[in-house]
């Protein structure tokens, strides 16, 4: 096959450098011969020749800056420009992580600010900054629960439940943390099965993780039972929140009864994500377990004068900190960025965000309920789940269907997930998106239903516009080939 | 969609079907289970001689669209695994219930097949998903 784009090891020309350094004007200092390596076969290129292979790479790929990107429970939003503006101002780009407290003050004041944000709006007590994505805030909330159990004494609790309808992370953390996931089945209205839910409850549950709204994109609807319902057995009640872009400024999850939760900066607060970002997942807890949270945080030195200067601010460890979760800070240019959209858009500019990811979710569901299957037909919070099972197009899948958008301009919405709706397609389009956006994909998928009736061909050999035809994907995962480990370049072959 | 469901096996909500022969029971996924998960990519299997009990899960199935955990859903011990599906886990996409078996297992307690179902129960069962 014929690469697209070859890599940068088939471009490798001999000897070729982007950089030439001057000549040493110091001695050489020699290096032991041991720390030396010849097995390491860099590519050879000129910077230009880079820039374009990754330009190229680029124009290969769709990002949210071409068009809309619905990939349900990724919040794929628009990365204001703002943002990179901020996190390249020099006195925070050039920071040293190895600066002091008392260099490093405009930083501090900025994480402090963060903290203080996130808790507001979840209602909780104290935030820490240092989970670098979603995943991590998950272990590091399991951990904290069972840090809390521990010191209680309260040592025989050994499982944790989670909703059938509950992000794939969630049980992966669980065992990861030393317990034991208990799958809850979910009612007919897609909320949590409150009958199962209180025959699980017992004393041997540390607690329950549960994903608000969850990723059937539906508020749950017996939130408040269900919160009571695990801490009446002592157990505590840890939100994941990957889809806080519904709730902002709409309910905190602290007054529903959670005692702590994640966020992801990189969905909710516009951090850029999908090139790998990197991500931030910083968790919020109520004050059972502040003294647990990973560190170090953010505080404001005591003893300092409030009233004759700015507060001084250092790192601390909070006293049975889980501990570190990462080196230094967290990802801190995600914290700045965040930093920044949450100042662009203020309190109640976060309630709209809110508001309108909502309302754009619910107007593609309203107007895809004549052509698509809705499993759960009620308002939507965020995201909609629809079926991709097409009445007279039997043979045709929700995956025909994502190969098929992608020739209308559009990154597909989440395939196969969550697990419990057939053929599930969940979109997410965000409030990014103006009404003729929106319009343009309903208008997309109607026109994809009604070819999968007439011209079902069209759908299974999708896509035809793109760089390249349909994948295998059945060989991708079967064949892994996990690093293009190149074949030595002919100079490096020769130094051997 | 019709789904075949030979009458001789016994049926488990997970999805797996069960065929008793004296005190082996051989285990698969159905031909329902197969055609959710779509192209199967790769089989987790247990070693012969490893012990399971009725709720615990003894591998794994993934596809290209999702990873599932198979249950045993009896007491006993693995006497046989089917090697063939280390390097073609496609063939239970294929034939679910011959070629594509996963592993036999010893029956050690015969009261745990009474809450498996018949081929018209779990007909039944499926119409309600």
């Amino acid at each position: 096959m014929k690469a697209l784009e070859p890599t940068l090891y088939d471009k490798s020309v001999p000897d070729r450098k982007g950089i030439t350094l001057p000549e040493l004007d110091v001695p050489l200092s020699e290096m032991d011969a041991a720390l030396l390596r010849d097995d390491l076969a860099l590519p050879e290129l000129g910077e230009l020749q880079v820039v374009r292979h990754f330009t190229r790479l680029s124009q290969l790929n769709h990002a949210i800056d071409l068009d809309l990107y619905p990939l349900g429970s990724c919040t794929m939003k628009y990365n204001p420009r703002l943002n990179e503006d901020v996190a390249r101002l020099p006195g925070l780009a050039a920071l040293h992580p190895l600066t002091d407290d008392e260099g490093s003050q405009g930083a501090l004041a900025l994480m402090f600010q963060l903290q203080d944000w996130l808790a507001e709006l979840s209602g909780m007590t104290a935030v820490s900054l240092q989970p670098a994505a979603g995943a991590q805030g998950e272990l590091a909330g399991i951990l904290m629960i069972r840090a809390y159990h521990q010191q209680r004494g309260d040592t025989q609790r050994d499982i944790v439940l989670v909703p059938n309808s509950a992000h794939g992370t969630n049980p992966a953390t669980v065992t990861m943390a030393g317990y034991r996931a208990v799958e809850l089945p979910s009612d007919e209205n897609g909320d949590v099965d409150l009958n199962a839910l209180r025959a699980a409850c017992n004393d041997q549950v540390a607690g329950m993780m549960i994903t608000v709204p969850s990723t059937l994109g539906l508020f749950e609807a017996h939130v408040l039972e269900v919160v009571e319902a695990v801490h009446n057995c002592g157990g505590l009640m840890y939100m994941d929140g990957a889809n806080m872009n519904a709730l902002m400024g709409v309910v905190k999850p602290a007054e529903l009864g959670f005692d702590v939760m994640h966020y992801n900066l990189h969905k909710t607060m516009s951090t850029p994500h999908g090139g790998g970002g990197p991500g931030s997942g910083p968790v919020a807890v109520n004050e059972k377990l502040a003294p647990f949270l990973p560190g170090p945080i953010v505080v404001v030195d005591e003893g300092a004068d409030e009233d004759e200067e700015a507060p001084r601010y250092s790192l601390q460890m909070p006293e049975h900190s889980i501990g570190r979760l990462k080196a230094f800070h967290g990802n801190f240019g995600m914290h700045i960025r965040a930093f920044a959209y949450m100042s662009i858009y203020g309190a109640s500019g976060l309630h709209e965000v809110s508001k309108h990811a909502v309302l754009n979710a619910n107007y593609i569901r309203a107007n895809l309920a004549d052509t698509y299957l809705i499993p759960y037909p009620r308002m939507c919070a965020h995201e909609c789940v629809i079926s991709g099972q097409i009445r007279g197009a039997e043979e045709v899948h929700a995956l025909d269907i994502s190969k098929r958008l992608m020739d209308y301009g559009f990154h597909p919405p989440t395939n196969y997930f969550p697990l419990i709706v057939p053929e599930a397609l969940m979109i997410e389009p965000t409030e990014s998106e103006d009404k003729a956006t929106l319009d343009r994909f309903i208008d997309a998928m109607k026109e994809i239903a009604r070819e999968a009736r007439e011209e079902p061909d069209l759908l299974l050999t999708a896509p035809h516009r793109m760089p390249v035809k349909r994948l295998d994907e059945v060989k991708a995962a079967k064949e892994l080939v996990l690093c293009c480990k190149p074949a030595l370049p002919p100079s490096a072959a020769a130094g051997n | 969609m019709v789904y075949n469901l030979p009458e001789e096996l016994r049926y488990a909500k997970t999805d797996e079907w069960l065929r008793i022969e004296g005190d082996t029971a051989t285990i698969g996924i159905t031909d329902y289970a197969q055609d959710m998960l779509n192209d199967i990519v790769y089989f987790e299997l247990p070693e012969v001689g490893e012990d399971y009990g009725p709720d615990d899960n003894f591998g794994m199935v993934e596809s290209v669209k999702a990873a599932s955990d198979l249950y045993a859903h009896i007491q006993g011990t693995v006497t046989a695994v089917n090697e063939q599906l280390e390097d073609e886990p496609e063939i239970v996409n294929a034939d679910p219930y011959d070629k594509g078996w996963i592993i036999q297992m010893s029956i050690e307690d015969a009261s745990n097949l009474d809450a498996l179902m018949n081929a018209a129960e779990y007909a039944a069962y499926l119409e309600t998903r």
